[in-house]
């Protein structure tokens, strides 16, 4: 899938990886798609909520291996 | 720097019944699934990533003066929303708990249950976080341990300390919600592990059968561990009479419910079996035995001290589960409308077959939630 901008939030502990997921979207404009890469296992309910909270649209998630993948649609 | 607190600590809190605080960062629907309970704890939920742009959510509903505990999945979170609540917020008794939701799953509470007639005691671990029970019988320097969970270094540490040997490891039952700690222990210390022979079926390894029949004594006097087949919960469910007293009944009859006979998938089969159990096997007992299961639901449950416990006569007043005269309302209450299945209970199985041996961290993850046993009538 397409994505304007990819974070690598491997490695990270929670809660990191929402953390940094923020920050980036922030950056972002309404409709940009962020591409996030983390390993730990939480963030996966832990985006799909925030995402949900704030607005965005989670488009899609896989797990690649031990990495999670996911794409973000700013709202 | 914020300030800790341990799961030991907080469990202390929980069984002594004090006024206790918890801010859950966890999101909602992992709160919803499964939180701490019990004792005065009042618990609120908002997810941490609601508080990266400032306390306000929280700020209206906490006092900055009061304790709050800051709690989530594994102690990262929490620190850092505690962090925010003293900086931003002000607030001035805040304490995160260490190792979260992960490690309060883990911690066991032992509390004492009452003398055994010729001498030895009887403790109950209380495992707070996931509403599961196991025993100690301690009599003349020798144990049993009774639905061991899978932190055995808790027991053994607890046998040492009081100068015990740890002799006999009974399972009541193949456990679907928790890993045992049975095999693992008695392999450690050179005891024997017993499993009911109709649960064992499928296992890959050796075992001593635990059979109505073949009493356990433990120590020199006369301390007997009776086991008394009581199937319904699964095909072996096997109770324990220890000392004339106290009545284990595993997974078969809980204090303010019943168990569950669908987490094999044969609700159907096993109904009966469980209703002649609860009905007929149970009722021939003595009303006087102290009954105490192998799971609690309910925070409402926890006892003094922690304990969990009933005598037999009073649960055939007020168990709900024990009240229903029509074998068709009964089976329609034991397999219609049922609770959610316990988080990975295959997996947990095939583990306790011994089919799979996951890794520690994956045996952790596979045991989160509450055990979810219980049918409640």
């Amino acid at each position: 899938m397409e994505s304007t901008k990819v974070l690598d939030a491997k490695g990270l502990a929670c809660p990191m990886p929402i953390v940094r997921t923020k920050k980036a979207i922030n950056e972002l404009a309404d409709g940009d798609i962020l591409e996030v890469h983390a390993t730990d296992k939480g963030a996966k309910s832990d985006l799909t909520a925030w995402a949900k909270s704030g607005g965005h649209e989670l488009l899609q998630d896989i797990e690649e291996g031990d990495v999670l993948k996911f794409w973000i649609k700013k709202g | 720097m914020t300030s800790s607190i341990t799961t030991k600590e907080l469990a202390q809190k929980v069984v002594n019944h004090e006024k206790t605080l918890i801010l859950d960062v966890r999101n909602t629907d992992e709160f919803d699934n499964w939180k701490i309970e019990g004792g005065n704890v009042e618990v609120i939920n908002e997810p941490y990533f609601n508080l990266l742009d400032g306390i306000d959510p929280v700020s209206g509903k906490l006092d900055k003066g009061q304790e709050v505990i800051v709690v989530c999945a594994k102690g990262g979170s929490s620190q850092m929303v505690a962090e925010l609540l003293e900086e931003e917020g002000g607030f001035t008794k805040v304490l995160n708990l260490e190792g979260g939701m992960k490690a309060w799953s883990e911690h066991l509470e032992p509390v004492k249950i009452g003398d055994l007639k010729d001498g030895g005691g009887l403790y109950q671990f209380v495992r707070l976080g996931k509403g599961c029970l196991s025993y100690m019988v301690e009599s003349d320097g020798e144990a049993a341990i009774i639905d061991t969970n899978r932190m055995i270094d808790i027991y053994e540490s607890f046998a040492k300390e009081k100068g015990i040997q740890i002799k006999h490891l009974i399972d009541t039952h193949l456990h679907a919600d928790h890993i045992s700690g049975g095999r693992a222990l008695a392999e450690k210390v050179g005891g024997t592990y017993h499993l009911p022979p109709k649960d064992a079926t499928e296992v890959t390894y050796d075992y001593t059968a635990l059979e109505e029949g073949n009493d356990i004594v433990v120590g020199n006097t006369k301390v007997k561990v009776q086991p008394i087949y009581s199937p319904g919960h699964t095909i072996g469910s096997t109770s324990l009479i220890i000392d004339d007293q106290y009545l284990l009944t595993g997974d078969i009859l809980f204090v303010k419910s019943i168990g569950r006979p669908d987490l094999v998938g044969k609700a159907e089969d096993w109904v009966g079996d469980l209703r002649n159990s609860l009905y007929k096997r149970y009722k021939e007992l003595s009303e006087d035995l102290i009954v105490l299961p192998a799971h609690y639901s309910f925070a409402e449950e926890l006892g003094k001290g922690g304990s969990v416990s009933a005598r037999l006569g009073d649960l055939y007043q007020r168990n709900e589960g024990l009240q229903v005269d029509d074998e068709d309302v009964f089976r329609k209450m034991v397999t219609e409308n049922l609770p959610p299945q316990p988080n990975a209970y295959q997996e947990i199985r095939e583990t306790n077959m011994g089919k799979i041996t996951p890794e520690d961290e994956k045996q952790r993850e596979m045991e989160t939630g509450p055990n979810r046993c219980a049918v409640h009538g």
